[in-house]
């Protein structure tokens, strides 16, 4: 392989890069929103974040992207950068996802935690973000974990759309070597490499959130 | 069926006021009804006891009054205030007059000890951090773990988690303690401890209590009310001497002699 | 927004035909992974490390990269390598070795499951491990396996589109085919959305009626 195509896989690693951040909190904000409000008292409340996880993770990723580069344009009118749209994309799916990983969580919080949050007078937020939050996110970062790993892997989709993230890359290379096996390989071995760093730090996040708990 | 638990109105005629009022409470789970029109009348500074096998609903009315669970029927009121039917914002208000001790002491373990008793009088007293803290440092002495302020509560012994767990339902200030069997979750050996401190909380304070509990010394020596539950009913009342040593009913006597 | 329902149904006969194939990509791939994610179960319970480890590495290397790279590698370096076969051939192989890292995860956690106090029980009763597994062991897995299985068949659902990509005409693909022809995305694109909705939402209803069965 040349330094050209080189030059592009790493482009292509750096719009992967940049995506997964993006989406990442996109999709953290979504689950906790959406998760906590499938705790709320109000049952419309709950109804509707229900209907959104149904339908957010009922729809498939891939079908998600090309609705939000290809239909929102033409049936809205909004044109958004293929950055902000994949990061639309995906991080609305995926945040679905992750909004099970927090109701999950905040479910699994002793019931008697939000009872000695009301006997002290503590609003529903208060009790949301000062008892029952601190005591749910260490035990969400497992599932996150892997929920950041399927986000990675999920961004390669977006290279169907045209955009030149990593996967898009392998397809420019494949087409200037007419040759695909070593490039592939390579591919698989990068996000091989981003997932297992990914899975390592969300480890040590993992400890370090549950040290300080137990402390 | 209804009962006040005021005293004769005292030779120096100042009138008892009542604190707490419960009128035609009802609590169903399910088919089972649990509490059943029930009337209750407490006035301040009272100590009152609830005792009667488990299951016959005195668990409830704490939980009634903490807002932990919702009646079915009836009104009551706290200090002059609607808390059941009342609207969310009024609850809330009412609410920060009343405190409970739990069995399970449900301390936060996120926190620490200083910080279990700091955080609601922050949020939702409004106290600024240093008076809080001082407040909260007083009662840590108190109850005599002033050593233990940076601990973890999961840290602690369970007799000291719910030392921890009185101080902080004192720390709100609030005019009715509610006591939940607060000594049914701890061995033994710790029991002593806890009880003597609610004695001296008890004496040296005027705070009202409503105490469930299974140690009948210690309901003989702190209530100056005793209330016999029996399936969601108050079968008999009166002083702890005369239910202790001279009950009425038959059913008081018989359970009585079983837990004694 | 313009709405052209004389573009849903021009796209309908279509929609059936990719449906089909999907629903064939799912159930082929579905077999292929309950299958081969018992053979990596099987083969990281051997004795050796040599055997062990290199499964090991190979399972994780394969759950952690995205699929679709994985479908691009099937399509185009098996022919160089000399092996052709169809599109919806590749794919199917594809979505059931990728998920097959999964079901394997599923089948671990479903033996490790079983109390240890069953395993104890058979080797006091001088059960010879075969009857142990048949009679014992698995008969109480299966149970806690059904469930999580489920949940990847529904995923693997919502991965099909990506054969699109290597040519299969399956529902996201003949979407593709019509809109190109008739520059009308925003009919067909939906209509499959919804599709999966509600095709996924069925799914999850009838996994938990059985697996309200099954825990009886």
């Amino acid at each position: 392989m040349t330094r050209g195509l080189w030059a592009h896989v790493l482009q292509g690693i750096g719009t992967t890069l940049q995506l997964l951040v993006y989406s990442a909190l996109l999709a953290g904000a979504v689950s906790f929103v959406v998760g906590a409000a499938r705790t709320h008292r109000s049952r419309l409340v709950r109804f509707v974040a229900a209907l959104y996880t149904e339908v957010f993770r009922g729809i498939s990723a891939l079908v998600m992207i090309f609705w939000v580069f290809f239909v929102l344009p033409v049936a809205f009118g909004w044109q958004l950068v293929p950055m902000w749209a994949g990061t639309l994309a995906l991080g609305l799916t995926y945040g679905a996802y992750g909004a099970e990983i927090v109701r999950g969580a905040l479910r699994a919080v002793d019931p008697a935690q939000r009872e000695g949050g009301i006997a002290l007078g503590f609003s529903p937020w208060q009790r949301l973000r000062l008892v029952l939050l601190p005591q749910a996110v260490p035990e969400m970062i497992p599932s996150f974990s892997n929920l950041l790993v399927e986000l990675l892997k999920g961004t390669a989709l977006v290279s169907i759309t045209g955009m030149g993230d990593l996967a898009f890359s392998g397809n420019l290379v494949r087409l200037a070597l007419q040759q695909s096996g070593q490039i592939y390989t390579y591919l698989l071995l990068i996000y091989f490499v981003i997932a297992f760093l990914l899975t390592r730090g969300m480890r040590g996040l993992e400890r370090r959130l549950k040290a300080e708990v137990a402390r | 069926m209804s009962v006040e638990t005021s005293k004769q109105p005292a030779a120096t005629g100042t009138l008892p006021t009542e604190l707490i009022r419960l009128e035609g409470v009802t609590k169903r789970f399910g088919d089972n009804t649990v509490l059943d029109g029930l009337d209750l009348s407490v006035d301040a500074g009272r100590h009152v006891t609830l005792i009667g096998p488990s299951g016959s609903g005195k668990t409830t009315i704490l939980r009634l009054l903490m807002t932990l669970a919702k009646p079915d029927e009836g009104t009551i009121t706290v200090d002059g205030q609607r808390l059941f039917p009342a609207p969310e914002k009024q609850v809330r208000e009412v609410r920060k007059k009343i405190g409970m001790v739990f069995q399970q002491f449900n301390l936060f373990p996120n926190m620490s000890v200083l910080r279990n008793l700091t955080e609601a009088p922050v949020r939702v007293l409004g106290l600024s951090k240093d008076e809080a803290e001082a407040r909260a440092r007083e009662l840590l002495d108190l109850v005599g773990l002033a050593d233990k302020c940076d601990a973890r509560p999961t840290r602690l012994s369970g007799g000291q988690q719910q030392r921890v767990a009185i101080a902080r339902a004192l720390a709100m200030r609030p005019r009715v303690l509610l006591l939940d069997e607060v000594t049914s979750a701890l061995d033994p050996e710790l029991v002593a401890g806890v009880l003597d401190l609610l004695r001296d909380i008890a004496r040296s304070t005027d705070i009202t209590m409503l105490c469930v509990t299974h140690e009948m010394g210690f309901a003989r020596d702190i209530s100056d009310q005793v209330l016999m539950f029996d399936a969601g009913r108050v079968i008999e009342t009166g002083p702890p001497e005369k239910i202790f040593g001279d009950p009425e009913q038959e059913r008081t006597r018989e359970f009585i002699s079983a837990v004694l | 927004m313009t709405w052209d329902w004389g573009a849903v149904s021009d796209f309908m006969p279509f929609f059936w035909k990719g449906l089909v194939v999907t629903l064939e990509a799912l159930a082929l791939g579905s077999l292929i992974s309950f299958a081969l994610g018992l053979v990596w179960t099987l083969l990281l319970r051997t004795p050796t490390r040599w055997v062990r480890w290199p499964v090991g590495v190979f399972t994780e290397f394969v759950r952690d990269t995205p699929l679709l790279v994985q479908l691009f590698f099937l399509f185009y370096v098996l022919p160089e390598a000399g092996v052709t076969l169809s599109p919806l051939t590749t794919g199917v192989l594809g979505l059931g070795l990728h998920y097959s890292t999964y079901t394997m995860q599923v089948y671990r956690a479903g033996i490790e499951a079983v109390p240890a106090g069953q395993w104890e029980a058979a080797t006091a009763l001088s059960l010879p491990v075969r009857r142990t597994w048949a009679a014992v062991i698995l008969p109480q897995a299966v149970r806690r396996v059904v469930p999580p299985l489920g949940n990847y068949v529904i995923a693997m659902l919502k991965d099909t589109p990506m054969l699109m990509t290597i040519g299969v005409l399956e529902m996201l693909g003949r979407a593709r085919l019509v809109s190109q022809q008739h520059f009308q995305f925003t009919e067909p694109l939906t209509v499959i959305g919804i599709a999966f909705v509600v095709v996924s939402y069925l799914a999850s209803l009838l996994l938990r009626t059985l697996e309200r069965r099954l825990v009886r």
